[in-house]
């Protein structure tokens, strides 16, 4: 039984991996995982979070060692010690959060790290637009990285990588900071590639994007690959299945409620972020009891500032907070905590903010709470309970509540965060990225729970990255760009594209003259 | 095998570092008591080359802390500011503050003790002894808050401010030494003069009351930082400023409270041996213990029941090595070799409790020849 019967036509293979092992303590990330990709081929690799993506592709880039199994790279055997000798291969990654240096131009850092001699810019230039052109990428060379917006960097990035003569791309949840009609335009440089006879493999967990843009799909599961399918061949329902190993719904619910007020309103709010730049910048709208407000906007448009400035962390420049008709700006975290407004944000890391790493949940329990307490000391009882059915209500997966919450999960870990500040009984609940790099399931529970705090007639304000769950969850949607409203619509009957119009800075008026 | 692998030369590295599993309690403790056999093992090499038999030194490290009440005695006097500064540091560390100024702290807490020690002795003896706790906890406060108030107000570096304050600490009891605390019955060789039996501290079993406090700050800095609202916010603090001030809590005035508290408790360790052990204030009254109680409450994991462990530990190691260098003629530097081979291997243990090294393969199908 040699490899040759296996695989028909080898010559066409970019890549092969076989067998591939590796696992960090005793958790094994990729188990015995099958993948091969070939010349003029985009194959999307999905799969829930946690599932091995990542891991793997960053094996084939030389940022980890396999503990087990053969890359065969051009119909070859290699060994793939460091990322030059992944790019010494042709392989390029593009990773998920860009690998730039912010003071550099886009020249400079295309070649920033290549041995051959930086010698003639112009010679340099012409080079790189002689490749922008052929791939149909824009670029200005020379723009610093810094004035540029976040599609930009991503061209940078590719370049990066095309210039160093890669021939596999490997992209890291690519479009996960892209406005819509940024990724269609990401996704037609993708199809020039891929006819020019580059091998593609693109890390999603969004369905959609995988029908738009693959030719074939391998699923991982639990760190193993379980199927390889063509995307001709297959439908969205299906790859979910495969994907989480069971039937799921993928509708989401929008109750209805009645007898809404007004509960907070913000006028003319204005912020600076520590560093000086402004953060937020004339800001109104407002919530109302019972409604789910969705937030859209591209990452840093002035989300986390919104929830900061709520929340009392934040300065604020000029304009007011008004809860309950009062205003809360200039009073302290504490005591805009006890008013009932719980404020919940997942940032990237997701433990950032809200939770203590080291610390179990009973511990994080008290977070908030603990100064209740009469007496110099912590009264851990109620925290401990409230936990224990915490585990059980929202099906927390956790070997004890004792046990610190970095080594759960990334669902349960934001089912603990959502969970302590709904078992807070607050007015308005702020939930930033609740269901950030969560699998399907979870964010099905994540969804629920919010609907739930709907119907009690909390106002909620659902801070999103997804567009579909946006315009399906909520009521109504505002949209930030730059720290500016662009726009404020009626969830039911806006648009993904309208949506992402405003995102990139058309005002509601525009759009709506677009249409 | 049809196809030969393109680089030869391109082969896996040949040690990596990888992390490890979880270890069970017992199989940690195993681990760390393997490293500190290696280290008698690897010091008693080094103890061979020097020609001396190990067998005979070990054995004379472990009884000469014990051969005698005195003995005993002595090796308490060792402990007693090292436990103390250890639970200091560790008030600090649990927040993340980088608190390198404990020797300084030491010094301070003595200082200000000293001073009523040397100009209200006349006071009765049940007023001056707590007056001089207070003294010391206010010296050492104000020597843990002064870096503490510059890093909440401008963001300085902690460690280096606190490294620097040591050296103004140490030279002030030098000025105070040659000047305006001289005692006047030395007139040739400038030292601060003894103090009165008043101003001793008085003595249980033997050594002076600094055990007894020493036992009570290990239980009560226990307590503190266990089960206490200002314990819970010291560990939310050192594990994200953030999440403290998300969480509604002054984050700056928790970080200067908990450097009064880490110097205070380094002042009581500087009171105690200036008015317990030296009977004077003497220059080296700090004498390294300072930077040693980092280690300790590293090693202890910032547990205080674990300080009270490794800094015993660390009492019986330097008294023995004292005892060995008088019985053996073996020199003050052998030693220190010696205790710095042992802390070696007993760290190295820690290290291995988190890692692992991996060894190449040996890859089947002759791909190495």
């Amino acid at each position: 039984m040699s490899d040759e019967n296996k695989i028909p036509n080898r010559e066409d293979y970019a890549i092969e991996c076989c067998g591939i092992t590796k696992s960090f303590g005793t958790v094994v990330a990729n188990d015995r995982i099958d993948l091969s990709v070939k010349y003029g081929e985009i194959l999307a690799l999905l799969g829930e979070n946690g599932s091995g993506k990542t891991t793997l592709m960053n094996m084939l880039s030389g940022i980890y060692h396999p503990d087990e199994g053969t890359t065969i790279i051009g119909g070859q055997e290699v060994v793939i010690n460091s990322p030059s000798d992944a790019m010494a291969l042709g392989i390029g990654m593009i990773h998920q959060h860009f690998k730039l240096v912010e003071v550099f131009s886009a020249m400079d850092n295309i070649v920033l790290g290549v041995r051959e001699k930086y010698s003639n810019p112009r010679k340099l230039k012409q080079r790189i637009q002689q490749i922008s052109e052929s791939f149909g990428l824009q670029i200005d060379p020379e723009k610093k990285v810094y004035d540029m917006s976040v599609s930009e960097k991503q061209t940078v990035e590719i370049l990066k990588v095309l210039y160093r003569g890669a021939q596999i791309l490997i992209l890291d949840e690519p479009t996960a900071v892209l406005t819509p009609q940024e990724t269609e335009k990401l996704f037609e440089i993708l199809r020039r590639m891929k006819e020019q006879g580059c091998a593609i493999i693109i890390i999603t967990h969004k369905l959609n994007e995988v029908m738009a843009i693959s030719d074939r799909v391998t699923i991982l599961r639990k760190g193993k690959s379980v199927d390889t399918v063509a995307t001709a061949e297959t439908n969205e329902k299906k790859l979910t299945e495969l994907m989480v190993g069971m039937p799921v719904s993928l509708e989401i619910d929008r109750p209805v409620t009645e007898n809404r007020e007004t509960l907070l309103k913000v006028v003319d709010l204005t912020v600076d972020r520590p560093d000086g730049t402004r953060g937020l910048d004339d800001v109104s709208f407002e919530i109302k009891t019972g409604e789910i407000l969705g937030v859209a906007g591209v990452a840093g448009s002035g989300q986390k500032e919104l929830c900061e400035a709520i929340a009392g962390l934040l300065k604020v420049k000029t304009g007011a907070i008004l809860y309950k008709k009062e205003n809360i700006i200039g009073k302290s975290p504490a005591e805009i905590i006890d008013l009932g407004i719980s404020m919940s944000f997942v940032p990237e890391d997701r433990l950032g903010m809200g939770l203590v790493a080291s610390m179990g949940m009973v511990d994080n329990m008290l977070l908030k709470s603990y100064r209740n307490h009469k007496g110099p000391f912590v009264d851990k009882k109620p925290a401990r309970a409230l936990a224990e059915s915490l585990v059980k209500r929202l099906d927390i997966q956790t070997a004890g509540v004792d046990m610190p919450v970095r080594m759960m999960s990334g669902g349960n870990v934001q089912k603990v965060l959502l969970g302590r500040e709904i078992e807070s009984g607050p007015n308005l609940l702020i939930a930033a990225y609740p269901v950030r790099g969560l699998d399907i399931n979870s964010s099905y529970t994540i969804y629920d729970l919010l609907n739930e705090q709907k119907k009690k007639n909390v106002a909620v304000v659902f801070i999103g990255e997804d567009l579909d769950v946006l315009l399906e969850l909520s009521d109504r949607i505002l949209v930030l760009c730059h720290g500016k409203v662009t726009g404020m619509v009626d969830a039911a009957q806006a648009t993904k594209e309208q949506i992402g119009l405003m995102m990139t800075g058309s005002s509601e008026k525009e759009v709506a003259e677009h249409e | 095998m049809s196809d030969t692998p393109l680089r030869m030369n391109q082969k896996e590295p040949l040690v990596r570092i990888s992390k490890q599993a979880e270890l069970s309690d017992k199989k940690r403790m195993l681990l760390r008591l393997g490293s500190l056999l290696l280290a008698l093992v690897a010091g008693g090499l080094f103890l061979l080359i020097l020609g001396y038999n190990p067998l005979q030194i070990y054995a004379t490290m472990v009884t000469g802390c014990f051969r005698s009440a005195m003995a005993i005695q002595a090796t308490v006097k060792i402990i007693i500011p090292l436990l103390i500064t250890s639970l200091g540091v560790t008030l600090a560390f649990k927040m993340r503050f980088w608190n390198i100024g404990a020797e300084g702290q030491v010094i301070m807490g003595a200082i200000f003790a000293s001073y009523f020690a040397l100009f209200c002795n006349t006071w009765p003896h049940w007023v001056l002894v707590p007056v001089m706790l207070i003294a010391g906890m206010v010296g050492g406060g104000i020597w843990g808050a002064i870096p503490a108030f510059f890093k909440v107000k401008f963001g300085t570096n902690e460690t280096l401010f606190t490294l620097m304050l040591n050296y103004i600490a140490l030279y002030l009891i030098i000025l105070l030494r040659d000047g305006p605390w001289a005692d006047p019955a030395s007139p040739g060789f400038p030292k601060i003069a003894r103090f009165v039996k008043n101003a001793q501290l008085d003595k249980v079993f033997g050594v002076h009351i600094g055990w007894i406090i020493a036992l009570v700050l290990v239980v009560a800095v226990f307590i503190y930082l266990r089960y206490t609202k200002q314990g819970y916010e010291i560990s939310v603090v050192g594990e994200s400023q953030a999440t403290a001030a998300y969480a509604g809590m002054k984050v700056q005035k928790i970080v200067l409270r908990t450097m009064v508290l880490s110097g205070a408790v380094a002042g009581i360790a500087g009171m105690v041996q200036a008015t317990g052990s030296d009977m004077t204030l003497a220059e080296g009254v700090a004498n390294g213990v300072g930077f040693t109680a980092i280690i300790v409450a590293w090693l202890a994991q910032l547990n205080p029941l674990g300080i009270l462990l490794v800094s015993s530990l660390f009492g019986l190691m330097e008294k023995g090595s004292s005892v060995v260098e008088s019985t053996f003629k073996l020199s003050a530097d052998s030693s220190d070799v010696l205790q710095g081979i042992i802390l070696f291997f007993v760290l190295a243990a820690e290290f291995f409790i988190r890692y692992r090294f991996t060894f190449r393969k040996q890859r089947k199908g002759g791909n190495e020849a």
